[in-house]
């Protein structure tokens, strides 16, 4: 075991968990912030996106003891009422089915909003393509991330 | 199952703080299609048609609540039971509450989620409830003003009374309302006037989700809530011997326990969603998910291989027995059994003339064999329970389809009543039929007894994609006759199954043929299988709307043409009786897919892949366009029709519809559970390979046919076509019909 002091969401926050420990089990099992999503466990679907210093990474695979000084966005720090303009797109569009993949779809588009405020359909796609939505919701994410794009 | 009087599905009671609630058992009117019964849908009867499963709530204070029973996976239901309830209460949608209920067996009645039966079997009673609630605030207006009940109007949860200008809002009426007698007869709405139903509503929950609210079971946290999870053997065929480090374990950082446990009792009669691959896993429990997950990586277990064994069944009586082979399998040992059972007959389902005749004098005899392997549900939440056991009474919630079920095979393995058991119903992280084998429901049940603590038992993604309960497998063979003119005289289906029949006998094109044979086969295997989007209808509808495009092409008639003469056939002059489609519907989706897709301009230059189901009482038809680039196809488009009957809430319908086909496209292409000696060859998603956006097609346009009939299912049936369309646009692309899945590897 050994202590961290992680930035998550704008506070910091202590917490004493064994060096290995993904930053996504760190979220949900000890900070009580389950919006990022298991969902492989091996960066495979992007369930568990969050931000590092705004870029997007898989939390699940991301150790505790790698993170130092970064801080970290989850789905809950966002944005204060679910204003960001990325959640506005989703609500807009409609776009989740069962919903469990979106945390981790909106986490990747706000970052790809943020380094490419304009992204054409292939960069969407290329961008994107770590995000599974058993559900197909694919469609509409595009719309909601060009909806996005334009505010 | 015929209709009941309104008085015993409604029943109307005061509130204690003023107000008064209506509550519902919705199923009670549901009417059958003028078809007898299927074995499914009779597993949907209520326990008692005086029971209550929704309500209609309204207290003085004008708060109104409508509760939806059923689960919400993301089809939707959660939004739409409430839209037709608060259509024909008239009230303004967007100020309404909305809850989800949890299991209550005394209260609920067909509280599940599955064939997408929900708004199809809702419907009537969800509109009744709606219209008896504002006949009653009506009539209590009418009595508080002293003025005739026809004269009171309502508009957006008001009550008006034109001629002396009064008005009052159904809060104020409530008290009232709950003295009145419930009506025995009220009018329902005509369906032109409908002013919520057939209006997009988003969905209620969506807000919830974009900002990350612990809505899954998954999401569970209770106080002093340890975790659990479970190690299964690694292959189909094998069992627990002994855990041989259980001591070292034990001493891990975290780790509170590890242990045996069984799921279902031996002799137990199981139900239909009793299955479960492994009756005897090992559980791991511990204070947090990572610590858990390093102990079951160092845990070691000794295996056997298991007998083989007869599993009794029993659904509402109707008694089954499954027989459970021993071995380890193997996918290729798979092919060939599938092929050795089909050069032998198969059980005939159906035959109309003389199909021997039909074929000896056949000019032309067109045969081919569709092959598919069993497939994975893969829904996005892995599966996961929480439970609360004690000697007293047993707390539960999480995700599950069929909660009404699950909740009997609990109380059986607890040896605890009903009524000490309470299943809370969180959202599910997806479903696809998965979610109605709810064995880690039970091992979360047993795992908490054991710890004596309360549990939140997970699935790790490959706990969940190798714990068996698949989509079958399946082969079919098709053989079709021409005579000289070219015109199809004889047509045969032997299809089989790994170990269920995916035949529908009397779907199309049965009654369009006048020598037609279907029969069907099963093959025994001790790999689990179960419920899926549509699971026999995927692959019969991949099969058969293959080989027509295929005979069309061989008779040298367009495919939507060759399709809808058959359809005239059925219409004019139907060959049997028990044809289980409407031609004429039918035929309208083939019509609408045409005109909005522009075939007939597009047909020649672009690669054009056309197919059209029916099943789960409704109809589709879709048309995909296709490019190849470097071997892989890019979908430019898919168009789809859709008849439904009356559809809901169309951008809901219209998510599902987009969503099953982007789904639809990715099991066609890379969609497959394979064996090697019991152990599945795949167990993560970097190697069972899902769709992601950039496969995705470009666009997708869903059209409905517009009519009034009563609202049919909607969750599936756009599911079912995709496949083929795709088969024969790829064929046009590449010159090469295939008819072997998934058709990536063979691409
Ligand atoms: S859970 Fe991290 S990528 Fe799937
Ligand atoms: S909305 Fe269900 S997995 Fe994406």
């Amino acid at each position: 075991m050994a202590k961290y002091s992680l930035k998550i969401n704008g506070k910091t926050q202590q917490i004493d968990v064994d060096p290995s420990t993904p930053i996504l089990w760190v979220l949900r099992d000890h900070l009580n912030l389950p919006g990022t999503k298991f969902g492989c466990g091996m960066a495979m679907c992007g369930a568990c996106t969050v931000h590092l210093d705004g870029n997007a990474v898989r939390s699940c695979s991301l150790p505790v003891s790698a993170v130092g000084k970064s801080s970290i966005t989850t789905i809950e720090g966002l944005s204060a009422k679910a204003d960001h303009p990325v959640q506005k797109a989703w609500l807009e569009h409609d776009v989740a089915q069962c919903g469990y993949c979106q945390s981790g779809q909106i986490m990747s588009a706000s970052a790809l909003l943020k380094s490419n405020p304009n992204p054409t359909d292939e960069e969407i796609d290329a961008y994107m393509s770590g995000n599974i939505c058993r559900c197909g919701t694919y469609l509409r994410i595009k719309e909601a991330i060009k909806t996005a794009a334009k505010k | 199952m015929q209709t009941q009087s309104r008085r015993s599905f409604l029943k109307a009671s005061a509130l204690s703080g003023g107000g008064f609630m209506l509550g519902i058992s919705f199923l009670s009117s549901f009417k059958p299609l003028g078809k007898p019964l299927e074995a499914t849908q009779i597993t949907n009867l209520p326990l008692d048609f005086n029971e209550i499963n929704g309500f209609v709530k309204i207290t003085a204070d004008n708060i109104i609540k409508i509760m939806s029973p059923n689960p919400e996976g993301g089809q939707g239901v959660k939004t739409s039971m409430p839209m037709i309830v608060a259509e024909e209460l008239d009230v303004d949608f967007s100020k309404i509450i909305i809850e989800q209920a949890d299991l209550d067996t005394k209260h609920f009645t067909r509280q599940f989620i599955g064939g997408s039966q929900a708004i199809h079997q809702g419907w009537q009673s969800l509109r009744t409830a709606g219209a008896t609630a504002r006949q009653m605030l009506r009539e209590a207006a009418a009595k508080t003003w002293n003025v005739p009940v026809e004269e009171i109007s309502t508009e957006l949860g008001v009550l008006y009374h034109k001629n002396s200008g009064k008005s009052a809002k159904y809060g104020d009426m409530a008290t009232a309302a709950a003295q009145i007698p419930v009506p025995k007869d009220v009018k329902l709405k005509n369906v032109k006037d409908f002013k919520i139903i057939g209006k997009s509503k988003r969905n209620v929950d969506l807000e919830k989700i974009v900002t990350g609210k612990p809505l899954f079971g998954i999401d569970t946290r209770k106080e002093g809530m340890l975790i659990a999870m479970i190690v299964h053997p690694p292959a189909m065929g094998l069992k627990f011997k002994a855990i041989q480090n259980d001591a070292a374990i034990k001493k891990m950082k975290g780790i509170k326990d590890v242990f045996h446990i069984k799921i279902f009792n031996d002799g137990y009669e199981r139900t239909f969603f009793d299955t479960n691959q492994f009756n005897e896993v090992v559980a791991i429990v511990g204070n947090s998910t990572w610590e858990v997950m390093q102990a079951k990586k160092a845990l070691k277990i000794d295996w056997q291989e298991a007998e083989a064994y007869a599993e009794n069944r029993n659904m509402m009586g109707r008694k089954t027995v499954l027989n459970i082979p021993a071995g380890l399998e193997n996918s290729a040992d798979h092919a060939t059994k599938f092929a050795e059972r089909m050069a032998q007959g198969g059980t005939v389902r159906r035959k109309d003339g003389d199909i021997e005749t039909a074929f000896k004098n056949a000019t032309k005899v067109i045969e081919r064999t569709y092959n598919v392997p069993f497939l994975a549900h893969n829904c996005m939440e892995p599966m996961n329970f929480f439970a609360h056991v004690t000697d007293e009474k047993a707390e539960l919630s999480g995700p599950l389809q069929k909660p009404e079920f699950t909740e009997q095979a609990l109380s059986a393995r607890l040896g605890m009543p009903l009524e000490k058991i309470d299943i809370k119903m969180t959202r599910l992280g997806g479903g696809f039929g998965r979610r109605s084998y709810a064995h880690w429901l039970i091992e979360a049940a047993l795992v908490s007894q054991k710890v004596k603590a309360p549990v939140k038992l997970i699935y790790t993604r490959e706990d969940d994609m190798t714990a068996g309960i698949y989509r079958p497998s399946y082969s079919a063979k098709y053989r079709a006759a021409l005579d000289v003119n070219n015109n199809l005289i004889g047509f045969h289906v032997k299809v089989g199954g790994m170990p269920q029949s995916p035949l529908a006998a009397n779907r199309f094109p049965a009654g369009a043929i006048d020598n037609y044979l279907a029969e069907d086969f099963m093959i025994d295997t001790n790999i689990t299988v179960g419920s899926y989007r549509a699971p026999h209808s995927n692959f019969m509808a991949a099969a058969e709307q293959s080989f027509l495009d295929e005979i069309a092409e061989a008779v040298g008639k367009d495919p939507i043409t060759f399709r809808l003469d058959l359809l005239k056939r059925a219409k004019e002059n139907p060959v049997g009786k028990n044809n289980d489609y409407e031609p004429e519907r039918f035929a309208k989706v083939l019509e609408l897919v045409k005109e909005k897709s522009n075939w007939e301009s597009i047909k020649t230059s672009k690669k054009l892949g056309f197919s059209a189901y029916f099943c789960h009482d409704s109809y589709a038809a879709h048309i995909l366009d296709l490019e190849m680039k470097e071997g892989s196809p890019i979908i430019n488009k898919v168009w789809c029709a859709i008849d439904c009957g009356i559809v809901v809430n169309p951008t809901a319908a219209k998510n599902m519809a987009e969503g099953g086909i982007v789904d639809a496209l990715g099991a066609a292409m890379y969609g497959k559970m394979s064996f090697t000696k019991g152990v599945p060859d795949v167990n993560n998603f970097h190697n069972y390979r899902m769709i992601r956006h950039n496969e995705a097609p470009k666009q997708i346009e869903i059209h409905f046919v517009e009519n009034t009939i009563d609202p049919t299912g909607m969750g599936e049936p756009a599911y079912p076509p995709v496949y083929a369309a795709l088969a024969n646009a790829l064929y046009k692309a590449t010159g090469k019909r295939l008819y072997n899945q998934p058709f990536g590897e063979s691409l």
